[in-house]
């Protein structure tokens, strides 16, 4: 089992991205682990994605960033179908996903979920105990045994990096702990049902700086383990904890390459004037 | 069979249960409906509404005196619950963060769930003992108490609707608050609060416990609002637990009669409802 | 200086007519008590648990009609609790937008429908298929304490079931809105983590509970003053039974039947201590359904809009 040392304080263990590069040395991106090819999205009758078409590899953090309104979010919630909860929408064309189309009309939505996790922006607990929190994914999945949960609950705590803080009282109400603790919580709660695929919707949006950190260092951590894809207003945390960066724009994928280079040198003047904040 | 194939089941089967609850509600809506349809539109001549009920054993009559007293009877309830509910919902509205609203809502709250025969036993105590005789104006008190709650939670909504462009306009203007609510604010919400009074009173013109014994009941014709009084409901009770086949098909009548008066009513208060927002929205 | 002493006046007079609505909640209680008083002196506590209701001896036990209230109120809160959720959460959960106006409607239209209205169909209609369903219970069913007794239609059973079809609308449109306040996030969050449709509505039920126990709480007290429609199907017989066939009585209901042919001083204050042990309990239920509806809004920071029905069919 991986076990983390919690640096408090000094949140100096995330790396620039010019170091992330040396370190992930080669600059073409691993294996495709999430093919997307002409996706398009529809509220009602407004398009609101516009033939999306890009490769998301494994084990990699992949960011989506752009202005609000551009999709980014409806895009990353396309990814385990979370939009199909939404009356009147729909999507088309292909995502796939370790080989298979989940827009597929025999996709089991059920199982999708499972296997692509999801973080929301305003964290979103249960009004139950930690315990039944992270419990939840695996008790409606059948899991039963007492010990069993004890310790996924455990280990997920663990890797979200919240054991430590809510070991002596796992049987409180998650409501009554911090924002940022609640977002990890979350966190620990996706984790829990071991998903492979990891989404996050603006995950730090709603708390301090020092909950972001804390937030951004479990991400970079995280990628050994899982793919990770997540939608960011903010720049920096895309340059802090990405490897590769995609610029949605209107509904349309304007740029996607390694962050470093969409940061640097980007090839899109509209990609340089977002990056560069002349507008967003 | 494989335990996740098992919770598609499950869900389907409980989101299948959910909508035979929906046919299991609306069932005996249909049927009450089409009774009271069957039985009391049959029923229905032009002497149930122009004659006076006829002595035990002669067939035919009608129940004009009670048409009346019903109408008589909520009269009165909106005289007198209007004004006080108006005004209480008027200051709810205005002042809804003090103690004293959340206390006075709390208070409309119990009210609303009082029920309506314990509302008869107080107005009894009111009105009915100290003049030692049952009279209309009993049965339009405790008509009235009920009306209360349901007038004043209507008016602080419908006061609360309108959109606060206009209040604050007027107040710019140099309004002080009542005229700008009397001027500006309650005509705005008129239409509603209008609507919403004829729903209230609608909704008491079926009640019945409550009547039995404060306007108790008149086989006579009168006008008299300190004499005992008929009405829709306690004659439709009075004929219905009675033996005669004659009296039941009134009493299908009058159900007919009161469940028609409540239906229009309440699509009339709906209609203009939605006209308001609309306005308020455009 | 003008406009504030006109603020004052406007504050003031209507805050009189607020106080109107107060002072009236408060002079019930004291009236009633005023009423029952020569009940109450006579007879204390024994009132409660005496079994013998004879207004010619001068006996008065009111136990039988607060069994009689109680025990049809549980059951229809039994037959209506699962309907009305049901019917909250195929509205605000499972319907397609268009049919949740009309289906609102609907449901509503049941609570607009007079009490005399539900009795005279109860007589005719139900009574009868009451009696044939009574008929149909199987011999060995008929040794049980629920099932004793002949079948005459009008009953306990009946009356639980008219009650039940009263309360329907009540509950579900609190259990609507209260789910309608449940936050999108958590269903999200159920869907996210591979839940199916009806887990996740379990969440949002779980999320609600409060609010949902308020709702049937709501239900409860509607049941336990209701008047008419029982009085005309329930058989009015004090006694205490088990049997959904046994003719038995309830609080409104001797009040509504025996309030007028009350001859003597003592026996209308017995019928007015029972409406004031009436008032008193349906105060309880119903401040108790507020806390719950109450506790629910400081979760989720919203208003839980609680109307009468009837406002529901002009603001909804």
């Amino acid at each position: 089992m991986t076990t983390f040392l919690i640096d408090t304080g000094t949140p100096r263990r995330i790396k620039a991205p010019v170091m992330q590069t040396q370190i992930n040395g080669m600059a073409s991106p691993a294996e495709a682990r999430i093919r997307v090819r002409h996706f398009d999205f529809f509220y009602a009758d407004a398009k609101v994605l516009h033939g999306i078409t890009m490769d998301i590899p494994d084990r990699q953090v992949t960011a989506l960033i752009g202005p609000s309104g551009c999709g980014k979010s409806t895009f990353v919630r396309s990814m385990n179908r979370m939009n199909d909860i939404i009356p009147d929408a729909h999507g088309e064309g292909v995502i796939e996903i370790d080989g298979r189309n989940i827009y597929d009309g025999g996709t089991d939505v059920v199982e999708l979920r499972r296997r692509v996790g999801m973080v929301f922006q305003k964290s979103n607990p249960f009004p139950k105990s930690i315990f039944e929190n992270i419990a939840y994914g695996l008790k409606i999945g059948g899991v039963r045994n007492r010990r069993q949960l004890s310790e996924t609950v455990e280990k997920s705590l663990r890797r979200a990096a919240l054991w430590d803080e809510v070991k002596d009282r796992l049987n409180d109400s998650a409501m009554a702990l911090s924002g940022g603790q609640q977002q990890r919580l979350c966190i620990a709660r996706a984790l829990a049902v071991d998903p492979e695929i990891l989404l996050m919707d603006e995950p730090a949006s709603a708390l301090d700086p020092i909950a972001t950190t804390k937030i951004e260092e479990l991400i970079w951590e995280l990628k050994e383990n899982y793919t990770i894809v997540i939608v960011t207003h903010n720049m920096q945390q895309a340059a802090r904890v990405s490897d590769r960066t995609a610029f949605f724009m209107l509904g349309r994928l304007v740029e996607y390459g390694e962050t470093n280079t969409i940061f640097m040198n980007p090839r899109e003047k509209m990609t340089e004037d977002y990056v560069t904040g002349r507008f967003g | 069979m494989r335990y996740a194939t098992r919770r598609k089941i499950v869900s389907r089967v409980a989101e299948a249960l959910c909508a035979v609850a929906v046919l299991l509600a609306l069932l005996p809506l249909v049927l009450i409906l089409f009774y009271v349809l069957k039985e009391g539109a049959g029923a229905l001549n032009l002497a149930f509404f122009t004659q006076m009920p006829k002595p035990v054993g002669e067939t035919g009559g009608g129940m004009a005196n009670a048409i009346v007293g019903t109408l008589i009877l909520i009269g009165l309830a909106g005289v007198f619950a209007v004004p006080i509910g108006c005004l209480c919902g008027i200051h709810l509205a205005e002042y809804p963060e003090t103690r004293f609203s959340s206390v006075v809502r709390f208070a409309a709250d119990v009210l609303n769930g009082v029920p309506s025969i314990v509302v008869g036993i107080f107005a009894y105590g009111l009105v009915v003992l100290p003049f030692k005789r049952f009279s209309a104006i009993a049965g339009g008190v405790a008509l009235g108490l009920l009306m209360i709650p349901i007038v004043v939670r209507m008016t602080e909504e419908l006061l609360r609707l309108v959109p606060s462009g206009l209040r604050e306009g007027a107040l710019a203007l140099g309004a002080t608050r009542g005229r700008a609510v009397f001027t500006v604010i309650v005509p705005a919400a008129l239409p509603g609060i209008l609507t919403g009074i004829l729903v209230a009173l609608a909704r008491v013109a079926g009640e019945t416990a409550p009547l039995l014994f404060t306007s108790f009941n008149n086989r006579f014709w009168s006008l008299d609002v300190t004499q005992p009084m008929a009405s829709l409901t306690v004659q439709v009770f009075t004929y219905a637990i009675s033996p005669y086949d004659d009296w039941h098909r009134q009493a299908w009548a009058g159900a007919f009669l009161l469940v028609m008066i409540i239906l229009a009513l309440s699509i009339m208060a709906r209609l203009a409802v939605r006209r308001l927002e609309r306005m308020n929205r455009g | 200086m003008t406009r504030s002493r006109d603020d004052g006046m406007f504050r003031f007079t209507t805050a009189a007519f607020a106080a109107v609505v107060l002072l009236i909640v408060i002079a019930i209680g004291v009236e009633l008590w005023r009423q029952s008083f020569l009940s109450i002196e006579k007879f204390g506590l024994h009132f409660w648990t005496g079994t013998i209701w004879n207004p010619v001896s001068g006996q008065f036990g009111a136990l039988p009609f607060i069994w009689g209230t109680l025990y049809s109120s549980i059951l229809a809160l039994i037959i209506a609790t699962p309907i009305s959720l049901g019917i909250a959460v195929f509205i605000s959960e499972l319907s397609p937008q268009m049919l949740r106006q009309p289906l609102t409607y609907l449901t509503e239209l049941l609570a607009a429908i007079p009490s005399i209205v539900y009795g005279l169909w109860g007589i005719f209609v139900l009574t009868p298929i009451v009696r044939k369903l009574e008929l149909a219970v199987p011999d060995p069913l008929k040794k049980l304490p629920l099932f004793s007794g002949p079948p005459l239609g009008v009953g306990m059973g009946t009356a639980a079931l008219i009650l039940a079809i009263m309360v329907v609308p009540f509950t579900s449109s609190v259990a609507r809105e209260i789910l309608k306040n449940v936050p999108m996030a958590q269903r999200e969050a159920a869907y996210a983590l591979g839940s199916t449709r009806w887990e996740a509505i379990k969440v949002a039920l779980g999320y609600g509970k409060s609010g949902i126990i308020g709702a049937v709480m709501l239900g409860f007290g509607r049941a336990l003053g209701e008047t008419m429609a029982v009085t005309m199907v329930i058989g009015n017989n004090p006694q205490v039974s088990a049997s959904l066939f046994a003719p038995q009585y309830t609080m409104a209901a001797v009040i509504a039947n025996e309030f007028t042919e009350a001859a003597d001083e003592l026996y209308l204050h017995a019928l007015i201590e029972i409406g004031l042990l009436l008032f008193i309990i349906t105060i309880a239920v119903n401040a108790l359904s507020r806390l719950f509806i109450w506790s629910m809004q400081k979760r989720t920071g919203r208003t839980v809009i609680l109307r009468p029905a009837a406002i529901e069919e002009v603001a909804a």
